[in-house]
């Protein structure tokens, strides 16, 4: 079959805010420092046994003056990440060489704001049943919140939309917009994704047994679940110039598919996760030997690790280094995608692989060459997996523009 | 763009299906208002069924119903469902127990919870490990699905199934998210003719600022505006009057979309 001629895609700009601090520089360092984001549970008032990675300062932080309608965590915190990194300079400039309409806007998250409704629901009227009246839905808990709020703080007026796909959504919207702008329908477009903390993760997880009371360990033999944490990511996705830095980041294919097993419970051989990386591979015409480090989903629960160790080694064998870095950042959810696509990109930029944390025993089942220290080397190619609820499974695969 | 409408599936209030509803939509047969009534669908086990919501219910009905009509194999066809808020019973729910003492959210109301829920049922009861995804654009949710199906059609030169969606809040958030139909619709589309084509759609972006279309029939016009999902019904009113020759010729309709931006289909026959 020919080359997919939907790629490649620049990644002309990106920023990145998680537990790990806010923009690529605190980023970048923390993960050159094995530093992890997670400590114990300090949010509201949840009496979990568990370690989460929260944001610090959104609590007190507005958003943009003149949308006071849109103010939930979710916005705030896709404030703040929009504010690192000259990010909103760079779309600006976009905004100049395209025109606002011909810029989309395609973002991922789990949750959107739905902690308002969560908190709203405490404070019904005891008579009528009612939630207070500042609730404010569209704003809010409403889907497609986020990318509303984003389109409005950087002034664009293109097509927009939400994938909510849990915890694949942000990766996902890479292949939104790659089709868009190989339909026509924008030149541009800023992809990411941004999930809060909230109840309804918090306790839902725990519920199905899935939550850590330790910093989860990816690929430990005694992993016991994830932790959770919130994050906000964004890429400034755009056709090749046809003049390029040769460092430039490029992403060279997606690939998705489903398991078709269970809800919240991956394909034990990994099948669905294998279908989405050969796909990835495809699109990209590399083979898997070109792949020099994968970042794994790497959740920390025994079903997950197990089921993607299975779907890479399938793929390549027992030689590929690999790592999850939800050691350090949590697992993110509606925003992990993106947070991985961009720690890939940092891979790349600076010729290095993170160690996965808190892992003490690699899982003697497990196959795949996973690493506990940071490792430098040239980086031309990575691959990211990401694998959600309901079956769905996305890998992306990036590249330095010259190699 | 370019798509071809293969199959179509339909099930909302005195909209029963596909071949029942084309003589309403074009006008032929008056519109009875009555509760919806989504026929059973026996793919998902008995175990699975009970544990799922009208959204999972809505998308399984009309997406078999569409692709019977290609006669395409629902475990190859790429997926795309479309919903403004997914399942709010199941929310509600959640919202519920944990503004109560313990917090004792049950596991499947957390699976369920996932925006992406139908398409998870969806592909474990077709059987499909094809991509799917799951959209949200507030009221412009079936524009945003049409969109990203077709640029499907286009990328992967395959056939997609567009599944759209919506049912009404409960008490206390409907009030603050006041929409007030269940109605889901599914759209086969390829990107090539075939021999069951049964229109062709030319689709774009543009920022004229025409009317959104509406619907003659002020019931359904009501559904329209008030459902996100029921803002497919133009579409479906213009290949009802296709396929039923109460009017062949070619007409182009208006969909509100985000931003100043409408989505403008040309619809023609084969």
């Amino acid at each position: 079959m020919e080359r997919n001629y939907l790629y490649p895609l620049q990644l002309s700009a990106f920023t990145l805010s998680t537990p790990l601090g806010a923009g690529l520089s605190a980023t970048l360092d923390a993960l050159r420092a094995g530093r992890t984001g997670l400590k114990r549970c300090d949010f509201l008032d949840v009496d979990l046994d568990t370690c989460i990675g929260r944001i610090d300062g959104l609590e007190q932080m507005p958003v943009r003056a003149g949308l006071a309608a849109y103010d939930c965590r979710n916005n705030r915190l896709a404030q703040l990440g929009l504010e690192q990194d000259n990010f909103i300079a760079a779309v600006s400039a976009a905004r100049q060489r395209y025109g606002r309409e011909r810029i989309g806007i395609f973002l991922g998250t789990s949750t959107s704001g739905i902690l308002d409704s969560e908190l709203a629901y405490r404070q019904r009227d005891p008579e009528t049943g009612a939630l207070p009246k500042s609730f404010n839905y569209a704003g809010s808990h409403s889907c497609y919140s986020v990318a509303d709020y984003v389109q409005q703080v950087l002034g664009l007026a293109g097509p927009a939309m939400v994938v909510s796909t849990a915890c694949s959504s942000s990766a996902k919207v890479f292949g939104t917009a790659a089709r868009m702008i190989q339909a026509g329908l924008c030149d541009a477009a800023v992809v990411g994704g941004v999930d809060s903390l909230c109840l309804t993760t918090l306790y839902g997880f725990n519920s199905l047994e899935l939550v850590s009371s330790r910093p989860c360990r990816p690929f430990d033999a005694d992993r016991d679940g994830i932790s959770i944490g919130e994050a906000a990511g964004f890429v400034l996705l755009e056709k090749a110039a046809s003049k390029i830095d040769p460092d430039s980041i490029m992403l060279l294919g997606v690939g998705e598919s489903s398991d078709a097993y269970h809800m919240s419970t991956p394909h034990p051989e990994g099948a669905g996760a294998q279908l989405a990386i050969q796909a990835a591979l495809h699109a990209a015409g590399l083979a898997a030997g070109d792949i020099d480090y994968i970042n794994l989903h790497g959740t920390g629960t025994k079903s997950n690790d197990a089921a993607e160790d299975k779907a890479v080694f399938n793929v390549f064998g027992g030689a590929t280094p690999c790592s999850s870095t939800k050691g350090a950042t949590g697992h993110l959810l509606g925003a992990a995608g993106v947070t991985e696509a961009i720690i890939s990109a940092l891979c790349i930029q600076h010729g290095f692989m993170p160690g996965g944390l808190n892992t003490e025993h690699i899982d003697p089942a497990l196959k795949s060459a996973y690493l506990l220290k940071n490792k430098q080397q040239k980086i031309n190619f990575v691959l990211s997996n990401s694998l959600g609820f309901g079956g769905s499974n996305c890998s992306l695969v990036f590249g330095r523009a010259m190699r | 763009m370019k798509v071809f409408v293969e199959g179509v599936g339909i099930v909302g209030p005195g909209l029963n299906g596909w071949q029942a509803s084309q003589p309403v939509l074009a006008g032929t047969v008056p519109y009875v208002e009555a509760a919806i009534a989504i026929p059973p669908n026996d793919l998902l086990p008995s175990a699975e069924r009970r544990r799922t919501g009208i959204p999972v219910k809505l998308a399984l009905a009309v997406g078999c119903e569409a692709i019977a009509q290609s006669q395409r194999n629902a475990a190859e066809l790429p997926a795309v469902f479309a919903s403004s808020a997914g399942d709010g019973d199941n929310m509600h729910n959640i919202f519920d127990m944990l503004a109560k003492n313990g917090r004792e959210v049950s596991p499947t109301r957390f699976h369920n919870s996932v925006h992406n829920a139908p398409s998870g049922y969806w592909s474990i009861a077709t059987k499909s490990m094809a991509p799917t995804t799951s959209l949200a654009c507030f009221d412009f949710s079936f524009v945003a699905g049409l969109i990203e199906a077709a640029t499907q059609t286009l990328a992967n030169s395959n056939a997609v199934v567009l599944i759209a969606y919506d049912s009404p809040y409960p008490q206390p958030i409907h009030e603050m998210r006041p929409t007030n139909a269940s109605l889901g619709v599914a759209l086969v589309l390829s990107g090539s003719k075939t021999d069951r084509s049964l229109a062709e759609l030319e689709i774009s972006i543009n920022r004229n600022n025409k009317p959104g279309t509406s619907i003659a029939n002020a019931e359904l016009e009501a559904i329209r505006a008030d459902t996100p999902a029921a803002r497919s019904l133009p579409l479906l009113t213009a290949l009802s009057n296709l396929s039923l020759h109460t009017n062949r010729n070619s007409g182009e309709i208006y969909f509100d979309y985000i931003a100043g931006n409408q989505l403008a289909i040309a619809v023609r026959p084969c």
